[in-house]
C-alpha cells in the first residue's frame, strides 16, 4: 500500500510491460473449480436422498440396511418413517431438548449480548474471554468437562443435564450474534423513545428489542440448529436420554437403516426450504 | 442493517470468528483464571463415590421373594421389550409383521403379551456402557430381557447388583429341559440371574470368493494377500483367548505372562497394517458387504448367512486347528425393568424344546435345550424339499452338534477374579485402541 | 440531549457531577454471564479436579493431588496426541487450499449472486453432521458407488480399499470442517477494497501479482480465523476417525471419549482433555504471535 501512497505523480506514463495476450480458458479455471467444488459438497446429500429410495434385501422388520448397490425404487421406507421406535424416540428427545435450550440459551445469550454491545463494565474482559473459550473449545473437551461436572454432582445424567449442557454451548453463540447487531444499531432511536416520554424499560420493549429481532431469531436458529447437530456434547452427557445424533451412530454401525436417509432427506429439505424462504423474505425486505 | 441470514452476514461472522483481545487480556485473563485454581482445592477435596455394592436384595426389595409375590399379582403385564444380538431369532422374510418373528409370535399368541424385538446389541462394553447411566441412577432401561456374554460385562453387573434375580417358580421349562452345561454356570452359580440362550464357537469366517484355502490358524489372518480385508474382535475375551489357543496355552487356566504373550501376538495384527478394524458385530455386515474376505467371526452369524441368503452362499465357518473359545449368551432382566414377570415367562418359553428347536433351526447355534437339539435332528432327518439341505447340513454341522473329538478343541474363557480384571485389561485393551 | 444517552441518570439532576456508571449491564449480563459460570467455568475446574484423583470407578475417586497423571496419560498416549496434531494439520492444510479459490471467487466475482453461491455451498451441511460422516462411509465402502464402479471398469484393484485408513478419516474431517473455512475466508475478502487491487492492477502488476501482495495480505485476518475454526475441531474430533478409519487411525479424541465413557477412567481422560485443551491454547498463541496480534483484534 506504501508503494500507492508515494507513487510519484507524473504526466508521462511509462509504457506498460508486455505481456502475452490473455488466453481465453484461464477466465474459467476457476468458476470451473467452484462448480467441481459445489458438486463435491453436494455429493453426499445426493446419495442419501437417492439411496432413501432404494429397496434392499431381507424385508422390513427392525434391521432392514441400506444396501450399496442400486437394488430397485420405492418409496416405502418415506411411508415407515416411525417404523423404528427407538428413532422415533430419539428424534422427539431431539427435537424437544433442540427447543427448550434454544428458548434458554436465546434469552440469556439476548442479554448478555447486549450488554457486551453497548456498556463497559467490568468483568467485560472476562466475559468476552469466556464466550471466546466456550465457543472455541473443542466439543470434547466441554464433553468431559461437563460429564466430569455432573459425576462430581452426582448428577444422574439425562434430560437435565442435556438442557443444561446444550443451552451453555448455545448461550455464547446467541450472545455473539445479538452483540454484533446491536453494536450496530442506531441508538438515537431509543433516545428519541426517550425523549417522547418512554421510560428506559418501555424504550427496551418496543424500541430496541423490535429493532434486535431479526438478529435473536438468527440467534434462536442457531442455537436450535447447534442442539439439533450435536453428538459430541450429547454423547456425553445423555445417559439414557438418547438424542437423534447419537442414536444414529449407534445403529449406523452395522449399517445403515433406510429410515435414517429418509428422514435426513426429509430434515434437509425443511431445512433447505426454511432457509430459502428466510432468504427470500429478507431479500424483499431490503 | 439487512436482515440477511446469519450465515451470509459478515457482521454475525467478524463477530463469530474475531477474536477481541490482545495478548495482554489473555494473560490477564489467565491470571484471574489461575486464582480460581485457589478456590478449587476446597472442590478438590470432594472425591467421586464408587459405586453401590449390593447383596442381594433384601426383603420387599426388587427380586426377593415377596417383590415377585406382588409383581405376579399384578399379572404378566402385556408388553415385553426384548433386546438381543442380530441374526439370534429365527425369522421369516415372507410375512411382514410379528409374525416375521415365528416363535415370539408363537408367544404372543400363547400370551397375549406383545413383544418389541430389538436386535441392537453389538458387543458387550458398548451396550453396557449405554444403558450403565441408569442402572447406576436406578432407573428403567427401557429393557425388560437383555442378552448378555458370559464376560466382565455379566460378572460386574451381577456384582453390583444391576440384575433382577429371576423367580424360581417362573422357569418350569428351564427345569426340566435346560441342558447339563447350561445349568448352574461358574459366571452365575445356581441360574439366580441368567438363562443361556444360546451358545456359540469364536473361529474363522471367510468368503471363498476371495479365499482359496481354508484357513487353519489365525495366522493366515495375517497373509499379506488379504491385506486391508482382516479384521479381529475387539473385545478381550474373543481376541485374547483365541490368540493363547494359537500359542497353544489354554485359556482357562492362563497366568498374567500368558496373557502378555498373547497380547503381544495380537499386536502382530496392528503392525502388519492389514487388519481393516478391530470390530464387534459390525464384522458380519463388513463380511457381507465384501469389505472383509477373512475375519473372526460367531459360528451362527456365518452359517446363517451361507444356508438362508443366497448371496452369501460362498460364506464359510472354521476353527483354528489349535482349537477355539465357546461364548454363551445369557438372558437377563436388568433392574426397574417394566414387566419383569413378563420377561422370565419369555426366556423361559425358549426352554420349551420346540421353539428351542425353531431357534438353532435358524441361527446355528449351540442350544442349551437337548431335547431341542433333538428335534432338529429329527426335523433335518424328514425334511423334504429346500429345507432338508439346509436342515441336514445344521444337523450334521460339528459346529451345531459337535462331536466328543472335537468338543476336545473347544475351551471356555479365563474366569477373572478381583484383581486380575485390571490387570487383563490393562493388557489387552491398549491393543484394540491402536 | 446527552444526558439522555444515559437513561438511568436522573433528568433532573444537572450533568456536573461525574455520572453514576450504569448498573444495567450488571443486571443484563448477569445471567448468561452466571450460566456460562456454572456451567462452563465451574465444569473446568471440577475436570481439573477430577485429572488429578486417583482410583476405580467401582471403588470411587479420591483427590490426591497426583500431578503424575498427566504425565502419565501423556506418556501412554503420547502416540495419539502426535496423529491428532499431525492430521489436524495437514486437514487445515487441505481445507485451506480448497477453500480459499471458491472463497475468492465468489467474494469477487459473485456478483449478485454471492448469497446464492453461499448459500449452495452451506446446505449440504444441514443435514446432521453424524449422518454426513456415516453417509461417507457408505459411499466409500469397498464396492460401493465410487469405489465399486472403478473396480468394475478395472481402474482400480480388487482389494483397494479407502474406509480403515488415514486418507478416510482426513478426508472426512476437512469435509466437515470445510464451511469453517470457506467462511471466515470469505468474509474476509469480501471486505477488501476493490480499488486498491485497481490500483495495483493500474500500476502494472499482473493479475498474480496483485492477488499476492494486495489481496493475499489483506485476508490475512480471515485466513487466521479459518486456521483457528479448522485446526481446533479437527484435533479434537474422533467421531470420523471411528466411522470412516481403522487400526492406526485411533485420534486422542477417541481415547477421551472410551476412557471417560466406556472405561471410566475419569482421572486419566481428564487429564488428557486437559492436555488437549493446553495444547490448542498453546497453538493459538503461537498463531497469534506469528500473524501479529493486531491483525486478530481488528473488527
Amino acid at each position: 500500500m506504501s508503494a500507492v501512497a508515494t507513487e510519484p505523480r507524473r504526466i508521462q506514463t511509462p509504457a506498460p510491460p508486455a505481456r502475452g495476450p490473455r488466453k481465453r480458458w484461464t477466465r474459467f479455471v476457476l468458476p470451473t473449480y467452484v462448480v467441481a467444488f459445489i458438486l463435491y459438497i453436494s455429493f453426499p446429500i445426493l446419495v442419501i436422498v437417492l439411496f432413501s429410495f432404494n429397496q434392499t434385501r431381507g424385508g422390513f422388520g427392525t434391521s432392514p440396511r441400506v444396501k450399496t448397490t442400486w437394488i430397485g425404487f420405492t418409496t416405502d421406507w418415506y411411508r415407515r418413517l416411525f417404523d423404528l421406535p427407538d428413532l422415533t424416540t430419539a428424534l422427539r428427545h431431539s427435537l424437544t431438548i433442540g427447543v427448550l435450550s434454544a428458548l434458554a440459551a436465546t434469552t440469556l445469550g439476548t442479554l448478555l449480548g447486549l450488554a457486551l454491545a453497548r456498556y463497559r463494565f467490568r468483568g467485560r474482559g472476562g466475559a468476552d474471554f469466556a464466550i471466546f473459550l466456550s465457543i472455541s473449545a473443542p466439543e470434547i473437551v466441554l464433553g468431559a468437562a461437563l460429564a466430569s461436572f455432573f459425576v462430581a454432582l452426582g448428577l444422574s445424567r439425562g434430560g437435565f443435564t442435556l438442557f443444561l449442557s446444550h443451552s451453555m454451548f448455545s448461550v455464547a453463540f446467541v450472545a455473539v450474534t445479538v452483540r454484533a447487531r446491536a453494536a450496530g444499531l442506531d441508538r438515537s432511536l431509543e433516545a428519541a423513545a426517550m425523549d417522547l416520554g418512554a421510560n428506559p424499560v418501555t424504550a427496551f420493549f418496543k424500541v430496541t428489542l423490535p429493532l434486535l429481532f431479526p438478529a435473536i431469531l438468527a440467534g434462536f436458529l442457531l442455537a436450535f440448529a447447534l442442539s439439533m447437530d450435536d453428538f459430541v456434547i450429547s454423547q456425553f452427557t445423555q445417559g439414557p436420554f438418547t438424542m437423534f445424533p447419537t442414536w444414529v451412530l449407534g445403529a449406523t454401525r452395522v449399517g445403515i437403516p433406510p429410515h435414517v436417509f429418509a428422514f435426513a432427506t426429509i430434515i434437509f429439505l425443511t431445512g433447505a426450504t426454511l432457509a430459502g424462504v428466510q432468504a427470500l423474505v429478507s431479500r424483499r425486505r431490503t | 442493517m439487512n436482515d440477511r441470514s446469519p450465515w451470509t452476514d459478515p457482521s454475525w461472522i467478524r463477530g463469530m470468528t474475531q477474536r477481541r483481545m490482545s495478548r495482554r487480556d489473555l494473560i490477564r485473563n489467565a491470571a484471574v483464571g489461575a486464582g480460581a485454581i485457589g478456590i478449587s482445592s476446597i472442590l478438590a477435596a470432594c472425591g467421586v463415590s464408587g459405586e453401590a455394592q449390593t447383596t442381594g436384595p433384601t426383603a420387599g426389595e426388587e427380586g426377593s421373594t415377596q417383590w415377585w409375590a406382588d409383581m405376579k399379582a399384578q399379572g404378566p403385564g402385556d408388553h415385553i421389550n426384548f433386546t438381543n444380538w442380530p441374526a439370534y431369532i429365527d425369522r421369516d422374510f415372507s410375512i411382514d409383521g410379528p409374525g416375521s418373528r415365528p416363535s415370539l409370535y408363537e408367544f404372543t399368541k400363547a400370551t397375549g403379551i406383545d413383544v418389541t424385538y430389538r436386535a441392537d446389541i453389538n458387543s458387550n462394553e458398548e451396550f453396557y456402557a449405554a444403558i450403565r447411566p441408569a442402572l447406576e441412577s436406578g432407573q428403567d432401561t427401557g429393557h425388560d430381557i437383555i442378552v448378555m456374554s458370559n464376560f466382565q460385562e455379566l460378572s460386574e453387573m451381577i456384582a453390583l447388583g444391576y440384575l433382577i434375580e429371576l423367580d424360581p417358580e417362573l422357569h418350569p421349562n428351564f427345569d426340566q429341559y435346560a441342558g447339563k452345561n447350561f445349568v448352574d454356570p461358574v459366571y452365575d452359580p445356581g441360574n439366580k440371574y441368567t438363562m443361556a440362550w444360546q451358545s456359540g464357537i469364536t473361529g474363522i469366517g471367510y468368503n471363498t470368493k476371495y479365499v482359496d484355502q481354508a484357513p487353519t490358524s489365525l495366522d493366515d489372518l495375517l497373509d499379506p494377500k488379504y491385506a486391508g480385508h482382516v479384521a479381529m474382535f475387539n473385545n478381550s475375551p474373543d481376541a485374547g483367548c483365541s490368540a493363547m489357543l494359537h500359542l497353544g496355552i489354554a485359556p482357562e487356566t492362563s497366568t498374567p505372562d500368558d496373557w502378555q504373550k498373547a497380547a503381544d501376538y495380537l499386536q502382530k495384527f496392528n503392525d502388519s497394517g492389514g487388519l481393516r478394524g478391530w470390530m464387534d458385530q459390525a464384522y458380519l455386515t463388513a463380511i457381507e458387504n465384501e469389505d472383509l474376505w477373512i475375519t473372526m467371526a460367531w459360528s451362527g452369524d456365518i452359517l446363517n448367512d451361507k444356508l438362508y441368503f443366497p448371496e452369501y452362499a460362498t460364506f464359510e465357518f472354521t476353527i483354528p486347528d489349535a482349537g477355539a473359545v465357546i461364548f454363551i449368551d445369557n438372558c437377563c432382566i436388568p433392574n426397574k425393568a417394566a414387566n419383569p414377570v413378563g420377561a422370565e415367562m419369555l426366556m423361559d418359553w425358549y426352554y420349551d424344546p420346540t421353539y428351542a428347536a425353531m431357534l438353532t433351526e435358524w441361527n446355528a447355534y449351540f442350544t442349551p435345550v437337548p431335547d431341542g437339539g433333538e428335534i432338529v435332528q429329527a426335523d433335518a432327518a424328514s425334511a423334504k424339499g429346500a429345507d432338508k439341505e439346509v436342515l441336514q447340513t445344521i444337523a450334521s454341522s460339528p459346529y451345531v452338534f459337535p462331536t466328543p473329538e472335537f468338543a476336545e478343541k473347544l475351551h471356555n474363557y479365563r474366569v477373572l477374579e478381583g484383581d486380575e480384571v485390571q490387570t487383563w485389561n490393562d493388557i489387552f485393551n491398549p491393543i484394540f485402541l491402536s | 440531549m446527552e444526558r439522555h444517552l444515559q437513561p438511568d441518570l436522573p433528568v433532573v439532576e444537572a450533568p456536573e457531577r461525574r455520572p453514576r456508571r450504569s448498573k444495567a449491564p450488571y443486571g443484563l449480563a448477569a445471567p448468561g454471564l452466571l450460566w456460562l459460570l456454572v456451567l462452563f467455568v465451574i465444569p473446568m475446574i471440577a475436570m481439573l479436579s477430577l485429572s488429578l484423583q486417583t482410583g476405580t470407578s467401582l471403588e470411587g475417586f479420591r483427590q490426591t493431588f497426583r500431578f503424575a497423571n498427566f504425565t502419565d496419560a501423556l506418556s501412554q498416549n503420547g502416540v495419539y496426541v502426535v496423529r491428532s496434531i499431525r492430521n489436524a494439520v495437514i486437514v487445515t492444510a487441505i481445507a485451506l487450499l480448497l477453500a480459499y479459490p471458491v472463497a475468492y471467487w465468489i467474494a469477487f466475482y459473485g456478483g449478485k449472486f454471492k448469497n446464492v453461491f453461499l448459500f449452495l455451498l452451506l446446505l449440504p451441511f444441514f443435514i446432521s453432521f453424524v449422518i454426513r460422516t456415516v453417509a461417507w462411509s457408505f459411499i466409500l465402502s469397498d464396492n460401493g458407488i465410487i469405489l465399486g464402479s472403478l473396480k468394475s471398469i478395472g481402474l482400480l484393484p480388487e482389494s483397494y480399499r479407502v474406509l480403515g485408513t488415514t486418507m478416510a478419516v482426513i478426508a472426512g474431517i476437512t469435509y466437515n470442517l470445510l464451511p469453517f473455512t470457506i467462511l471466515p475466508l470469505y468474509v474476509s475478502l469480501e471486505q477488501i477494497d476493490r480499488r486498491l487491487v485497481e490500483a495495483a492492477k493500474d500500476l502494472y502488476a499482473s493479475r498474480t501479482k496483485a492477488f499476492t501482495k494486495v489481496v493475499l495480505p489483506l485476508s490475512m485476518p480471515g485466513i487466521f480465523a479459518a486456521l483457528l475454526l479448522t485446526s481446533i475441531p479437527a484435533i479434537g474430533d474422533y467421531v470420523n476417525a471411528q466411522v470412516l478409519g481403522g487400526p492406526g487411525t485411533t485420534m486422542i479424541g477417541n481415547v477421551i471419549q472410551s476412557e471417560f465413557l466406556r472405561d471410566r477412567n475419569y482421572p486419566e481422560a481428564a487429564a488428557l482433555a486437559f492436555v488437549l485443551m493446553g495444547i490448542l491454547l498453546v497453538g493459538a498463541i503461537v498463531y497469534a504471535r506469528v500473524l501479529g496480534t493486531e491483525r486478530i483484534t481488528e473488527a
